[in-house]
C-alpha cells in the first residue's frame, strides 16, 4: 500500500437527491501512483474523482487532499483546486480565447505570474503536447484530439501535483484517441499522480499501478492491472470485462 | 466484386450556375400565372404608394413658413413646422445663449459613438474606455453647469431631443450594470439572494411603467421623509434605471444560461475564484450571446423615454406636441401628420443605428469562434 498518501477517502458518502451515488468509499492514493478507475456507466466513477477537486461536494465522511481536508472552508478549496489538474470528456476549452490565452489565464490569475513568463511556460507545455504551432488559433478551429491535448497542457501549466482525467477519450473520433493517450503515457512516465476514469483497457494495462472497479457507487474490486484483467476476483468485474473486451 | 480504387479523384468546381437577369426575374417573379398576377398587383401597390409619398413629402410639401397659414394645402407635408421650430426640438427650453454647451455635448457624444465604430489596433479598448468614462462627466458638467464658472441650468429645463437622449443613455448605461448584478444574484446558490433578486425583477417587470414613474415622482416624497428634496429629474432617472434593469437582468440571465456547465467547471478546476471566473470566462461569452436581446431592450428603452411626458417633461415628442398647440401652429390636421412623421423618422434613425451596430457586433463575434 502507498507509503506517502496524497489523497485519502474515509467512508465517503454522497447522494444526488435520494440517489446514493457514492457508498462508503475508502481509498488511499500514494504520491506518484497511477490509478485507473473503470466500471459500468452510472457507477459513480466520475463523481468520485470530481469530489477530489470539489466540483462535487460529499455529504458524509472525510476527504483529505495534500494534507488538507475538503470542507466548507472556501480558502482551502481554491488552493486545492489549483494543485489538482482536471481534464474533461468535453475538453471545456474557453472558446473566446486563443489556445495560448487558454493556457495563460490560469497561471496569470491564480498563480499570479506575469503574462510574459506565463506565455513562456505555456509554449513549453504546448511543445510537449506537440501543438505549439497552433498557439494563436481558437479552440473551435482545432480537431477534437488537438483540443484535448490543449486541455491537458492547460492543466499542466498550473504545475499540479495531481491530475484527474474524466473519460478524456470518450468524445474523440477513433483516429484521435491515440494522440491523446500518448500524451498521458508520457505524463505517467514522469511520476505524476494520476487518477484516470477510462474504458481504454490497453492504457490501463500498460500504465496503471492499480485498477479500481466500481459498480453501484461502491469500490467492488481493487487490483493490479494484470490480475484484474486476467483473473478478476468479483463476478461483476468478470461480467464487465467480458462485455468491454467483447467487441475487440 | 468492385475493384479497389487506387487513384484519388481531384476536386472539381460545382456546375456553373449563370442565370442572367432575365432568367432570374422569371424564376423569382413570373414562374407561374399566379405568381405573375401577385407580382403585378404588388408592383401596382408599391408604385401607387411611392408616388403618393413622393407627392406628399416633396412635391406638394411646404418647406418654410412661420405659422399654420403657410401650409394651406392638406395634400402636402408641412415641413415648415419643423424648420420653424427645430431649435426647440433639438435644444428644448435650454437658454438660447448657452446653446454652445449643448453643441459641445452633441459633438462629444458623436465622437464617443464614432470611437466604437472604428478600430485603433491595440489601443482600441483603452481609447473606448477613456471616451465612455470622460463623456458622462463632461456632459453633466456642460449641461447642468455650476462648475468651472459655468452658469447653472436646472435639469428641468432640459427638453426636446436633448432630454430624450439624456434619459435614454442614463437608463441604458445605468440599467446594464444593475441588470448584470441582478442576473448574477438570481443565479446565486444562496437562496436568500436569488429569491430577493427574483422578486425584485418580477415586481418591476410586472408593474406598468407609467405607474412606476408616477409613483417615484408623486408618491416618493410621501413615503420617504425628505424624499421630496431629491430632484424630480433624478427621481425619474432612478425610476427608469430600476425598471429597465429588471428587463436587462432577464436578458443577461438568458446569456448566462446559454454557457455550458463545462465552462464553469473548467474555470473552477483551474482554481479561479467566482469573480474571476465570471469576469474573464463566463461573462465575455454570455455578453456575446446576449447582444441581440440586449439591443432589442435598448431600442425599447429609447422609445419608452416618451413616458416622461406624463410627469410634465417635454422630450422630443412632448415638445412637438407643445409646439402643435402653440397659437402659431394650431390648425388643420395635416400639420399633425407631418409633425408625427418627423418624430417617427427621428426615432427610427436612432433605433435603426442601434440595430445596425448590433449586427456588426454579432458578425464580429462569429469570426472568433
Amino acid at each position: 500500500m502507498a507509503v506517502d498518501p496524497i489523497i485519502l477517502f474515509d467512508c465517503v458518502n454522497k447522494w444526488f437527491g435520494n440517489f446514493h451515488v457514492l457508498r462508503d468509499i475508502d481509498l488511499v492514493v500514494g504520491k506518484g501512483e497511477r490509478i485507473v478507475i473503470c466500471g459500468p456507466s452510472g457507477s459513480g466513477k466520475s463523481t468520485l474523482i470530481r469530489c477530489i477537486n470539489r466540483l462535487e461536494e460529499h455529504q458524509t465522511g472525510k476527504i483529505i487532499v495534500e494534507g488538507l481536508e475538503l470542507n466548507d472552508d472556501l480558502k482551502n478549496i481554491d488552493s486545492i483546486r489549483s494543485e489538482v489538474g482536471m481534464v474533461f470528456q468535453s475538453f471545456n476549452l474557453f472558446p473566446h480565447m486563443s489556445v495560448l490565452e487558454n493556457l495563460v489565464i490560469g497561471q496569470h490569475l491564480v498563480r499570479r505570474l506575469p503574462k510574459k513568463q506565463a506565455e513562456e511556460i505555456a509554449i513549453t507545455y504546448l511543445e510537449r503536447v506537440k501543438i505549439a504551432d497552433q498557439a494563436d488559433k481558437f479552440p473551435g478551429q482545432l480537431s477534437g484530439g488537438q483540443q484535448q491535448r490543449v486541455a491537458i497542457a492547460r492543466s499542466l501549466c498550473m504545475k499540479p501535483k495531481i491530475m484527474l482525467f474524466d473519460e478524456v477519450t470518450s468524445a474523440l473520433d477513433p483516429e484521435m484517441v491515440k494522440e491523446v493517450l500518448d500524451v498521458m503515457v508520457d505524463l505517467a512516465g514522469e511520476g505524476m499522480t494520476m487518477l484516470v476514469v477510462t474504458h481504454e483497457m490497453g492504457f490501463a494495462r500498460t500504465v496503471a499501478d492499480r485498477v479500481i472497479f466500481m459498480d453501484e457507487g461502491q469500490i467492488v474490486e481493487e487490483n493490479s492491472p494484470s490480475a484484474f484483467f486476467d483473473n478478476p476476483a468479483s463476478e461483476r468485474a468478470q461480467n464487465f470485462i467480458g462485455q468491454v473486451l467483447h467487441h475487440f | 466484386m468492385e475493384p479497389i480504387q487506387t487513384s484519388f479523384k481531384t476536386p472539381k468546381s460545382p456546375p456553373f450556375q449563370s442565370q442572367g437577369a432575365r432568367l432570374w426575374l422569371r424564376s423569382n417573379f413570373f414562374s407561374s400565372w399566379f405568381n405573375t398576377l401577385i407580382t403585378i398587383l404588388l408592383l401596382y401597390a408599391i408604385v401607387t404608394l411611392g408616388i403618393f409619398i413622393l407627392e406628399w413629402a416633396f412635391v406638394n410639401a411646404v418647406w418654410f413658413g412661420d405659422s399654420a397659414r403657410s401650409c394651406p394645402n392638406s395634400n402636402g407635408a408641412c415641413w415648415a413646422f419643423v424648420t420653424d421650430r427645430w431649435r426647440l426640438f433639438v435644444y428644448g427650453l435650454y437658454p438660447h445663449e448657452l446653446y454652445w454647451r449643448v453643441n459641445i455635448v452633441y459633438i462629444l457624444a458623436s465622437l464617443t459613438i464614432l470611437s466604437f465604430l472604428f478600430s485603433y489596433g491595440r489601443t482600441t479598448k483603452t481609447f473606448r474606455l477613456l471616451m465612455i468614462t470622460i463623456f458622462p462627466v463632461a456632459a453633466y458638467i456642460l449641461l447642468i453647469g455650476n462648475y468651472f464658472g459655468l452658469k447653472y441650468v436646472s435639469p428641468e429645463d432640459l427638453g426636446g431631443l436633448l432630454l430624450t437622449l439624456v434619459i435614454a443613455s442614463i437608463s441604458i448605461l445605468g440599467s446594464i450594470p444593475l441588470g448584470l448584478f441582478l442576473a448574477l444574484g438570481r443565479m446565486s446558490k444562496l437562496t436568500v439572494i436569488s429569491k430577493l433578486c427574483m422578486y425584485f425583477i418580477e415586481f418591476w417587470r410586472g408593474v406598468p411603467h407609467i405607474v412606476i414613474i408616477v409613483m417615484f415622482v408623486a408618491l416618493l416624497p410621501i413615503f420617504i421623509p425628505d424624499g421630496g428634496k431629491i430632484d424630480v429629474v433624478v427621481r425619474a432617472f432612478i425610476a427608469f434605471i430600476v425598471f429597465n434593469s429588471a428587463y436587462m437582468a432577464e436578458v443577461f440571465r438568458g446569456g448566462l444560461q446559454s454557457i455550458p456547465r463545462g465552462q464553469f467547471e473548467a474555470s473552477r478546476a483551474l482554481g479561479l475564484s467566482y469573480w474571476k471566473m465570471m469576469g474573464y470566462i463566463i461573462l465575455p461569452q454570455a455578453m456575446r450571446n446576449s447582444v441581440p436581446a440586449l439591443v432589442n431592450t435598448c431600442i425599447s428603452i429609447f422609445k419608452e423615454t416618451t413616458i416622461v411626458m406624463l410627469i410634465g417633461f417635454s422630450d422630443l415628442l412632448g415638445i412637438i406636441q407643445l409646439s402643435l398647440e402653440s397659437s402659431d401652429w394650431v390648425g388643420p390636421p395635416h400639420i399633425f401628420s407631418s409633425a408625427y412623421t418627423f418624430a417617427a423618422l427621428v426615432y427610427f434613425i436612432f433605433t435603426y443605428g442601434m440595430s445596425k451596430y448590433s449586427e456588426r457586433l454579432e458578425n464580429r463575434s462569429n469570426v472568433d469562434l
